[in-house]
């Protein structure tokens, strides 16, 4: 019945931001690789990329062509099926998070009508990023099973105990904000967020929940299997990890999703603690401006500049920190990061009811 | 004007986007798997098709028992995950439940530091044995 209601101009809407988005974040996604290339080089003093193109900026392009001109193998003793579905799944759920992120502040164009730069608000926002998080660990596990490789499968595993552990303290450290925020929708998080100070407080959740952000951002490095945690690809112990067997786009994509990951959880973290698209003075400049499409696309690139510097950090620690063993992943995981995910989570409940219930 | 006001208000339209961003990651995905399967040369020999063990012979099967922890992490999680689900209702509505809530919630906590303190003394989470 609702959706017989639907007219053309909001599907075209609709699907045109959800274009625009989906290939924003694959073209930011293959220049996260290129960055992430540069940053090693920086940081261990080499040059990184520099051949194609200038500052070797088409790198990924070429690396993009190689990967589909490559022969694509199947081992033999694999499960044919599954070994094509781990990748594609992987891709799938990589590419679904980005639909709850709101990109950019409502705008009214001159025809009264509103534009809104999110693809869909609904009211469980944050379950339903954890919802789709948790399926992204089925495409490495069956990827890993279905190789039929002891390296993959090993990585596998290791990858989803990682996953699930990590989870707990993720959902438990959110809870504290959400506590705050009284909503799971994450357009309503951000505009509670407004500006940069209001009350006679930082506006932003990050000045309210530090230990919560911490917590949050150290399950996140778990989630993205990234250094310090990257344990289910550790070259030195398991070859090349759960891909080991795959070759082409296949393995592309397990190398696209987990860049694409890091640019949604950068933009998701980005949202929830350091006030989306948010900034200092923005009502000054909004009334100033006195040009809403203006005043939104400066919102857009001031929470696009954000979520660079997010990456850049995910990256700076990568090329910093050593690699952690598993066990002292898992009593990370388990002994430190839950209880105090959950004190954390008592406090702010008895500080907001004691103090703040109005 | 009645979408506008559908999606102010929270309805199954809401989730009407997701679907369409669905479908299009869906394309994406089949679209890139059936150019690579078209672009990439096809030589396939006999060793090439063989399981990569660091270039030795490959022996038996991958998909053998493995180490119980693993599956001990994995019943665990569903344990506790249930129960940090019931927190996600709380959250939205303490402000409500006021200070009767909270101590209602404190003494759940208390029931999962329990059980978290039992598997801890049982040692289901060492890993060195």
């Amino acid at each position: 019945m609702l959706l017989l209601q639907v007219d053309m101009a909001f599907l075209i809407e609709k699907i045109l931001l959800i274009t625009v988005i989906l290939f924003g974040s694959l073209g930011i996604a293959m220049y996260a690789t290129w960055g992430e290339r540069k940053v090693a080089a920086v940081m261990q003093d080499r040059l990184g990329p520099n051949r194609a193109g200038p500052l070797g900026l088409l790198q990924p392009l070429a690396d993009g062509l190689k990967l589909f001109m490559k022969e694509e193998i199947i081992p033999d003793r694999s499960t044919k099926f599954l070994f094509i579905l781990g990748p594609c799944l992987s891709m799938l759920t990589a590419l679904m998070t980005s639909a709850i992120v709101p990109w950019g502040p409502d705008f009214v164009a001159a025809s009264g009508h509103i534009f809104t730069l999110q693809v869909a608000d609904i009211n469980i926002g944050v379950l339903y990023v954890f919802g789709v998080v948790s399926l992204g660990v089925y495409g490495i596990m069956l990827g890993g099973w279905a190789s039929n490789n002891k390296f993959s499968l090993l990585s596998s595993i290791r990858s989803a105990s990682q996953a699930i552990s990590y989870e707990l303290p993720m959902g438990i450290s959110l809870i504290a904000l959400l506590m705050m925020t009284g909503t799971l929708s994450l357009r309503e998080i951000v505009q509670q967020q407004h500006g940069f100070w209001a009350d006679g407080y930082f506006s932003w959740n990050f000045f309210k929940q530090p230990l919560g952000f911490i917590i949050f951002l150290t399950c996140s490095f778990a989630e993205l299997n990234r250094a310090p945690f990257d344990l289910p690809e550790c070259e030195s112990e398991l070859n090349m990890g759960y891909h080991q067997e795959y070759s082409s786009m296949k393995l592309g994509f397990y190398l696209f999703a987990e860049y694409i990951n890091l640019f949604v959880s950068s933009a998701i973290l980005i949202t929830l603690f350091f006030g989306g698209y948010n900034f200092p003075f923005m009502d000054q400049m909004a009334t100033s401006l006195n040009s809403p499409i203006l005043f939104t696309l400066i919102c857009v690139l001031v929470f696009m500049a954000k979520v660079i510097c997010m990456i850049l950090f995910f990256m700076f620690v990568r090329w910093t920190l050593p690699r952690f063993r598993f066990d002292q992943l898992m009593k990370l995981g388990w002994k430190s990061l839950i209880p105090l995910a959950l004190v954390n989570m008592l406090i702010t409940a008895a500080v907001i009811l004691l103090f703040f219930n109005k | 004007m009645n979408i506008l006001m559908l999606v102010a208000t929270n309805t199954p339209f809401n989730y009407f986007p997701v679907v369409l961003q669905l479908v299009v990651a869906v394309g994406f995905v089949v679209v890139m798997m059936a150019a690579t399967h078209l672009l990439g040369p096809k030589r396939r020999t006999k060793d090439k098709l063989i399981n990569f063990e660091s270039g030795i012979p490959a022996i038996g099967n991958a998909r053998q028992p493995m180490g119980i922890k693993y599956f001990l992490v994995a019943i665990l999680f569903v344990l506790f995950d249930v129960e940090v689900i019931f927190f996600y209702p709380y959250a939205v509505n303490f402000k409500s439940l006021g200070l009767e809530g909270f101590y209602a919630v404190l003494l759940f906590v208390a029931f999962f530091f329990c059980g978290f303190y039992y598997i801890i003394k049982k040692g289901a989470l060492e890993w060195e044995d």
